[in-house]
Formats: structure tokens, C-alpha cells, sequence
């Protein structure tokens, strides 16, 4: 077992797809929350070969998405700073800001680096004591306990010049934020099974038994999403709802505990601005008191900053699953991957260019 | 940046801080995890990797559900036809 060519057999795909179509029996919209999610499913073409009475709808979870535009301004305002190394994982360096983006200040000069953990940028500041290092520590529950422990370790380091900019969202909020809007259409959802790793699945039981939506807690490899649609299509043909985990080689209930334990001893939650959609309460993380000093925000003034949006992106819409990326009147005209007018276009995890690169409804 | 991949834990050690890192092996290629999140992995088990982190430890018999499944549904599909 590797874990992962298993679950791509297009053989055990079909008899999954042939299960599902012999048990629909009318229209259901299940949304997958997750944006690996759907490059997955738009990839592996699972989208085109379900039968048409199941509409999938792509979710907000994908953290280029979501992370403020004003959130990018200050972005680049401290990193356009001589004295900082800006760090940050690599999607979030081409996310325009209103008037610039990461990559283009690295090429004006501004010491911009990709790091792939977090460890990283509490490395260099290290290394640079002469220097401020900011990581921009945005993301799901899935990066918070990767960047509390870099929080962690500086603070156990006593680093003076290390920062992050922080942006952390939560999936229960946002789920909630969708089943109540008045312009909902999803009846069910596929959790983000590396969330639920984190965090368990816990959280979602009270929202199942709320607005009777069956959760079914889902991995990321096509046998996952198609075995994670097939229970979500059983449930809503039975017209149960309730939490069921697909995923139950990585994730349990409670979750992963220690993950847990850092992540609060670091952060806390609070209201946060999402993208395209809007402040939804309680749906972040921020430092806690006792750790605000590595807040990047307060320690370079940068609070005060504002952004515009491209009045043509509907980034919003798409991101609550009310319209899909081809109905937007930019997408592959004006927005492109190379040059994207809104974030989804950007990342890999983005429904616009899942949808651009796999040549969707064009 | 929420994609977790699958990785074989080739070494366990301690960092500085008494924190454990490993090495992790993905597809051959090896990278240096910390894996203070996962204290009940073993060498030669896999991981879920999530931006320098393991975040679980998978379950090899819980990873053939799915397969389970598929199996119990084509004899199913065998009695309906018999």
C-alpha cells in the first residue's frame, strides 16, 4: 500500500460512477468544500462522468481565495520594506493586490521568498538576526498548526525579528454561512478530509442536525470524492443527513489532539474578512494576547490599509457556489492564470483555473 | 497549500528544541518533516504531509474500506443478476 496509486484505478472508478447512477433517482447539489477537492474532480474528469441529476458546486476552500484583498496590500507594503525578508508559500506570491502583487515587488528588487513549511522562515530569521523575516501564514485549519509552531518556536527562541501575517479562516463558519444564505442550493456536503485530520468532525454534527444536510468527511483522490458522492447521494436518497467519514485512514472524530493543543495555545478565535464573500463571524484565528508581538500587522503599521476590487470579478459569487467560473463574463478573456483579475483564477486550488486549465465550458 | 501527500517515515530524531523531526520519503524523494504533531508514528509508516507537518498517521487497514466497498457492491450486483 502507497496510499496513493490505489486510489486512482479508473476500473473501481466506473463501477463507483455505474453505483451512483443506479442510485439517483432525482436532481441533488452537493458542494465540495475543499479547492484540492476540486482540481481533483474537474482533473480527473469525476465531474463530466457523473450522471446530470448530481450538480456539483465548488466551495470556498481554498485559501489564496478567501485571504482579503487588503490583506495582499499590506503584503506587499511590508515587503516592499529594505529592512524584511518576505516569506510565504509559493500560490500566494502571484494573488494580485489593488495595485501590485508579491512576484512583482521581488522583481522591483524586494527580498520575496518561497518557503515550503513555515520552519523555514523561523530558520532564516535566525540566520538574519540583522534582519525582520514575516511569513504569511494564511490557510485552513490544516496550516494553523504549522504555523502556531513556528510562533511557537520563535517565541521559545526568543527572535526578535521573526513575524507572521496572519489569516487564518475556518470551515464550520463558512458552512454555516452557506446553509443560511436565502440563495442556497446545496443540499449536501463533502468536508475537507485534511481539515477534519486536524480538527476531527465534531464541529459538524450540530450543523448536520441544524439544516438536516448530510456531511460526508472526504479525501482527496478520486476513489475518495467518488466514494464521497455516492454516500452523499445515499443519504439524500434516504433522506438522512448526519456526519459520515469517508476518509478513515486519516481522520478520526476527536481529530489530532496535539495539533489542537498548539493551535490554541497560539491563536484565537475571531471575526474575519473573506474574500469575495464578506465578514463572517468567529470564522478565523488571530494571536492570542500573550503572542502579539510576532503579529507582522501592528509591528510594521500597516493596519490602516484598504483595497478595491476589480468591479468585474464575481469571485464572491463563485466562492458561495452561486454561479460557476465560465459564467463570469472575464473568465479566459480578460482573466487569465497570467493574468488574473481575481484569485480563484490564480491558485491551483481556484475553481476558475481548475476550470481554465482543464478546459471547462469554453 | 492544503494539499497533504502521503510519505514514508524513513528516520525519527530531535531537533534543538527537543521537537521531533524525521525524514519522510515521498515517491523516493526524501524531506526533512517535523513530526511532533504524529508521536505515535513508526519508522516505515506513512504519513500525511501537510506543509512541512505530519498531520496523521495512516491506517493500512482502514485505507481498504474503500476497496471493501466496491467488493461488497459487485456481489451484490452478482446476486441481483443470479
Amino acid at each position: 500500500m502507497r496510499f496513493v496509486d490505489e486510489y486512482r484505478s479508473e476500473e473501481d472508478a466506473r463501477k463507483f460512477i455505474q453505483a451512483i447512477e443506479k442510485l439517483v433517482t432525482r436532481p441533488w447539489t452537493v458542494m465540495e468544500i475543499c479547492g484540492g477537492q476540486t482540481h481533483t474532480l474537474v482533473k480527473s474528469g469525476i465531474d463530466r462522468m457523473l450522471p446530470e441529476s448530481i450538480t456539483l458546486v465548488h466551495g470556498p476552500g481554498c485559501p489564496v481565495c478567501v485571504t482579503p484583498l487588503e490583506l495582499i496590500d499590506k503584503a506587499v507594503a511590508i515587503a516592499r520594506r529594505p529592512d524584511v525578508i518576505f516569506t510565504s508559500f509559493g500560490d500566494m506570491l502571484r494573488v494580485p493586490g489593488s495595485r501590485s502583487d508579491l512576484l512583482s515587488v521581488k522583481a522591483a528588487g524586494g527580498d520575496v521568498r518561497m518557503v515550503y513549511s513555515p520552519l523555514d522562515a523561523v530558520a532564516l530569521a535566525l540566520k538574519h538576526p540583522e534582519r525582520q523575516v514575516v511569513f504569511f501564514a494564511v490557510g485552513f485549519e490544516t496550516t494553523a498548526p504549522g504555523n502556531a509552531m513556528a510562533v511557537w518556536q520563535a517565541a521559545k527562541m526568543g527572535l526578535s525579528n521573526f513575524s507572521i501575517l496572519c489569516s487564518h479562516v475556518l470551515v464550520p463558519p463558512a458552512m454555516e454561512a452557506i446553509l443560511g444564505s436565502p440563495d442556497n442550493q446545496v443540499q449536501s456536503f463533502l468536508a475537507a478530509g485534511h481539515v477534519c485530520t486536524v480538527m476531527g468532525y465534531r464541529e459538524y454534527e450540530p450543523i448536520t442536525e441544524k439544516y438536516r444536510a448530510p456531511i460526508i468527511v472526504t479525501g482527496f483522490e478520486p476513489l475518495d470524492l467518488l466514494q464521497g458522492i455516492f454516500m452523499a447521494a445515499a443519504a439524500l436518497e434516504e433522506g438522512r443527513w448526519g456526519v459520515e467519514n469517508q476518509y478513515v485512514r486519516s481522520v478520526s472524530r476527536d481529530g489530532n489532539v496535539p495539533a489542537q493543543r498548539q493551535v490554541a495555545q497560539i491563536f484565537e478565535v475571531s471575526d474575519r474578512q473573506w474574500r469575495g464573500v464578506g465578514m463572517i463571524p468567529k470564522s478565523g484565528y488571530r494571536l492570542r494576547q500573550e503572542y502579539a508581538s510576532f503579529d507582522a500587522e501592528h509591528r510594521f503599521g500597516v493596519e490602516a490599509v484598504t483595497a478595491i476590487e476589480s468591479p468585474l470579478c464575481i469571485a464572491g459569487q463563485i466562492l458561495q457556489g452561486l454561479k460557476k467560473p465560465h459564467q463570469c463574463s472575464a473568465f479566459g478573456s480578460v482573466c487569465t492564470p497570467e493574468h488574473p483579475l481575481g484569485a480563484p483564477m490564480v491558485s491551483s486550488e481556484g475553481a476558475c483555473a481548475a476550470y481554465y486549465n482543464y478546459a471547462r465550458a469554453m | 497549500m492544503c494539499l497533504g501527500v502521503p510519505g514514508k517515515v524513513l528516520e525519527i530524531s530531535a531537533n534543538s528544541l527537543g521537537m521531533a523531526m524525521g525524514k519522510v520519503s515521498f515517491g523516493g524523494v526524501a524531506k526533512e518533516i517535523c513530526l511532533a504533531y504524529v508521536p505515535e508514528a513508526q519508522i516505515g509508516e506513512y504519513v500525511i504531509v501537510h506543509a512541512g507537518f505530519a498531520i496523521s498517521t495512516l491506517n493500512e487497514q482502514e485505507a481498504q474500506e474503500v476497496f471493501d466497498l466496491l467488493v461488497q457492491m459487485d456481489a451484490l450486483d452478482e446476486l441481483r443478476t443470479e
